[in-house]
């Protein structure tokens, strides 16, 4: 299986790192003994892989768990958690030099202490790493095992020369970032979201290669931080995912931040000159270079699954779409399942997290819970964040199911306005001439606070008719979802009922 | 008609005339090519050649152009596309029946590198084909302009341009081949898609139509159903020349609505966020809106109510979510004026009291392509755009027309090509 270019952060190695490191993978760890055959062998210990191994465990189950690297995986270590918190100091850079939009004064010389930004990050990484340690896996009576799992048939691994049996398995390897085939990209060395976390210096020019997710995400935190930001993507709009309107809102705020967006733009070559990279932009057929001091690409990732001879495990698999699962995670090994980044589409913690627990009930104990049914939520932390749940109106009408979407922009929400946060809008959408609701898009400062309460109504069967009725407190900017309820209960209002009601008022 | 009204006829009339007057104005009467705005040096753009071919009739119907002169414009126009350079070379015309966005003024020739233009080619050829609808007579002259415009309709290529994919693609450059992106989500490309689907030669697939509609989006905002776009001028373009009023698609049959209603909802959510005005811009009102595709102050940065904006140049600007830097273009108005046959007075009286509150969005009797309020000095009024822009021109004349005698939509209905093409996309019901 690829290793990372440094298995280790190569971040100062500070108190905070060492905690993690403690935590995470601790210094002259040694392996137990193999119990004579584990309920359920777990491979890989990102989230997918440490909630299934502490709820199997917190069952009874005999667990062991298997990683390479880090506990904890990516979101813990060069995911989530590393990038939220840097997020949050880039809001806070922002509103500062926005200071005089609420009347308030603009700070003297800004100054941005990079380093320090780092510092705090690597702080409140070691502190969420105390969830994810190895010592409260030992006490939740899981094995724990450090070093590369390789099967060696249906009901067998080894791990640094242990050979561990098992009755069921789970495969929770995750994913890495995808390089894209740039020529001279790897030559002049480029960031990823492995390393990017490592930085101890701001770069003065940054250039971001894809407009995805993460590649957003770190772009604007990036320019907050006074970083010369240029993000290219190869398509008309940011987020190809997401609605036309959300994409646009975000190309909106990239611009008012500075940022320099190339859409329509392909990086096709990179060279390093003068202590500088150069590289090479197309788009359509004009062409252009621009020299920047770092790179970072964010073009999707590619899923973990060589090294661990999965051939002999009689694993199928592919190394652009990962573990072949059916909808009841169950690998071609009956024994087997996978969970997580590894097999999934969706590549979310909070995917791997259902995921996994899914797979605890399949394996251990006969379940039947389908991958299918999941409701998942997503966001995409910029700002304003784009977070939706459900089908989109395009996937609806592909299905030939008649949608319509009620629409609440953000500018007609009195909190969003009194925030001054109104760059933005619900939109959920619902089978058409019912109240049933098939799918949402918030874009709004706090959008993934706010997709929350139509991922439930969703889960639990709510309609726009019942959502009118809940009370939201005033104001806050999840009124805005009331509202759209009570947009869809003025159309209930036909000619013909308020014909009726008229006359019953004029009784 | 009270005197209000009648003050209203009398501007609507000289509105279009001076409008018109742009095609007398901006004309390279050798080859018929317009120039794409009244600035030194603009080329032709070949969507306002379409807009100045459908102008004529109005031009000889109102009496000021004679007939035979109108003909004539209108013929050496055609001609020039019909003998023009169509090996898609980068100093080329055209290819396979489409034409590059802008072209010298003289030569014909590609200039500034632009894209062989899907949708500036169908308004060129809808523009044609109006022209071929109207003159008639059986004299040589528009005898052999009809001819012309079969032969330019006839030889588009509309299915090369699909490119192997679901929808129509937007562009193609000599140097770069085609672009990567396509006809999605509602747009003024209707009467693309019709022309394509009513091609005898080269139509493109009957399902083409299908996979752009199923990019649409209905939504309920500011209380009104429809189907959403945000720039004024999706919602009126294809309607210059397709009389939409009382025919339906499968899309608009499910949503019980036609896209002539559409084009009065979006109209009414256009004032609704004009009243709102979310940013606080200087001038808005439920009687001063008109967020469309026009020319803005780009590059200028001032401080608005603690807030600080973007200003673009010629940009799509919409509704609800921008881009929206203050700018209006003051003749949108008018050209919502035919979608709103029951309440004219919703677009006369924004018409009108934009061009009291602002007469400076008027030079030479011409709509500028739009103003801005916000930005607006002492001694010069509001910021406006320089000289003219030959679309805001166009619309202007066919949309005054259409909302006074009809005349394109009748011209075009009895086009059997729009009806072939209108019938494959699946329109049925009303004047079909």
């Amino acid at each position: 299986m690829p290793q990372r270019n440094d298995p280790y952060s190569t971040a100062p190695q500070d108190a905070h790192e060492r905690e993690r490191l403690e935590n995470v993978h601790p210094g002259g760890w040694r392996n137990p003994q193999p119990a004579v055959r584990y309920s359920l062998a777990v491979v890989g210990a990102g989230t997918a892989g440490l909630v299934a191994a502490h709820a199997a465990a917190a069952l009874g189950a005999k667990v062991t768990l298997i990683e390479r690297d880090l506990l904890g995986g990516d979101c813990l270590n060069v995911g989530c958690v590393p990038s939220k918190t840097l997020i949050r100091t880039s809001h806070l850079y922002a509103d500062m030099r926005n200071a005089e939009q609420y009347v308030a004064q603009t700070p003297a010389n800004i100054r941005v202490d990079f380093p320090a930004v780092m510092q705090r990050m690597r702080g409140i990484r070691a502190r969420i790493s105390r969830a994810d340690s190895v010592r409260r896996l030992i006490a939740a009576g899981v094995d724990v095992f450090f070093g590369q799992a390789c099967f060696t048939g249906t009901d067998a691994l080894t791990v640094d020369g242990a050979k561990l049996r098992f009755k069921k398995a789970l495969i929770a390897t995750g994913a890495r970032p995808d390089t894209p085939s740039i020529p001279g990209l790897v030559e002049a060395g480029y960031l990823t979201n492995e390393n990017v976390f490592d930085l101890t210096e701001l770069p003065r020019r940054l250039l971001v290669i894809g407009g995805g997710p993460l590649g957003c995400e770190l772009a604007q935190a990036f320019c907050r931080f006074g970083a010369q930001t240029i993000i290219t993507q190869n398509w008309p709009l940011f987020l190809p995912k997401e609605e036309r309107d959300a994409a646009q809102l975000l190309s909106d705020a990239f611009a008012r931040d500075g940022i320099e967006v190339r859409l329509n733009t392909r990086a096709v070559n990179v060279r390093v000159e003068g202590g500088q990279k150069l590289v090479d932009l197309v788009s359509d057929d004009y062409k252009s270079t621009v020299a920047v001091d770092a790179i970072l690409t964010g073009t999707g990732r590619v899923p973990n699954v060589e090294g661990m001879n999965l051939d002999a495990a009689g694993v199928d698999f592919d190394t652009t779409t990962g573990i072949r699962v059916d909808d009841f995670l169950q690998t071609s090994n009956r024994r087997i399942y996978a969970a997580g980044d590894a097999c999934l589409e969706h590549k979310f913690t909070h995917t791997a997290d259902a995921s996994a627990r899914i797979v605890v009930q399949n394996a251990l104990f006969l379940g039947r819970q389908r991958l299918s049914a999941l409701t998942i939520p997503w966001c995409t932390y910029t700002d304003p964040a784009i977070a939706h749940v459900g089908i989109y109106v395009r996937q609806a009408r592909a299905q030939d199911i008649p949608v319509k979407t009620f629409t609440i922009p953000m500018h007609d929400v009195d909190r969003a306005i009194a925030d001054g946060e109104e760059a933005g809008f619900v939109k959920i959408h619902v089978r058409e001439r019912t109240d049933r609701i098939l799918g949402a898009t918030i874009v709004a400062r706090h959008a993934g606070e706010m997709i929350n309460e139509i991922t439930l109504a969703l889960v639990a069967g709510i309609g726009l008719r019942t959502l009118a009725r809940v009370i939201h407190a005033y104001p806050t900017q999840a009124e805005a979802i009331k509202k759209a309820a009570d947009a869809y209960n003025r159309t209930r209002l036909t000619p013909t009922i308020q014909s009726m009601l008229r006359r019953w008022l004029a009784w | 008609m009270n005197s209000e009204q009648s003050m209203n006829e009398q501007t609507l009339d000289q509105l279009q005339r001076a409008a018109f007057g742009y095609f007398l104005q901006a004309v390279n009467p050798a080859n018929g090519l317009i120039a794409d705005t009244s600035r030194e040096h603009s080329p032709a753009s070949i969507g306002v050649v379409g807009f100045a071919l459908s102008a004529y009739p109005v031009a000889v119907e109102r009496g000021w152009m004679a007939r035979a002169d109108a003909a004539d414009r209108a013929l050496a126009t055609l001609r020039f596309f019909h003998d023009s350079d169509q090996s898609g070379s980068p100093e080329a015309t055209g290819y396979k029946g489409f034409y590059y966005h802008f072209l010298d003024m003289h030569t014909g020739a590609r200039v500034w590198r632009s894209e062989l233009s899907m949708i500036d080619s169908a308004l060129l050829i809808a523009g044609a084909l109006t022209a071929g609808r109207y003159f008639t007579a059986n004299s040589a002259d528009e005898i052999q302009l009809r001819e012309l415009v079969d032969v330019l309709y006839r030889r588009v290529d509309w299915s090369w341009a699909q490119h192997g994919g679901a929808t129509i693609n937007h562009g193609w450059k000599p140097e770069s081949g085609f672009f990567h992106y396509c006809w999605d989500g509602y747009s003024e490309a209707i009467v693309l898609y019709v022309l394509a689907l009513g091609s005898p030669t080269h139509p493109i697939e009957g399902d083409c139509y299908q996979a752009w509609t199923a990019t649409y989006q209905w939504e309920n905002l500011y209380g009104y159903d429809f189907l959403y776009a945000g720039p004024l001028f999706v919602h009126q373009f294809s309607h210059a020349w397709i009389d939409f009023r009382g025919i339906r698609d499968r899309f608009m049959r499910e949503k019980r609505c036609d896209y002539f209603e559409n084009s009065r909802r979006a109209t009414e959510v256009q004032r609704e966020y004009a009243r709102r005005n979310p940013h606080g811009f200087a001038g808005y009102d439920e009687n001063c809106w008109g967020l469309t595709a026009c020319d803005g102050p780009r590059n200028q940065m001032p401080e608005l109510a603690h807030e600080r904006r973007r200003l673009f140049g010629y940009a799509a600007r919409g509704v609800p979510y921008g881009p929206d830097d203050g700018t209006l273009g003051g003749w949108a108005a008018l050209a919502s004026l035919p979608s709103l046959p029951f309440a004219p007075e919703v677009a006369l009286c924004a018409a009108r009291n934009m061009l009291q509150r602002y007469p400076e969005i008027l030079s030479a009797q011409q709509y500028t392509s739009s103003f801005n309020p916000t930005l607006t000095s002492a001694d010069r009024g509001p910021w406006v755009s320089t000289g003219h822009f030959g679309l805001d021109q166009g619309i202007v004349v066919m949309m005054i027309e259409n909302y006074r005698t009809q005349l394109i939509w009748r011209l075009m209905r009895d086009c059997p090509y729009v009806g072939t093409g209108l019938r494959r996309a699946g329109f049925r019901g009303g004047w079909l």
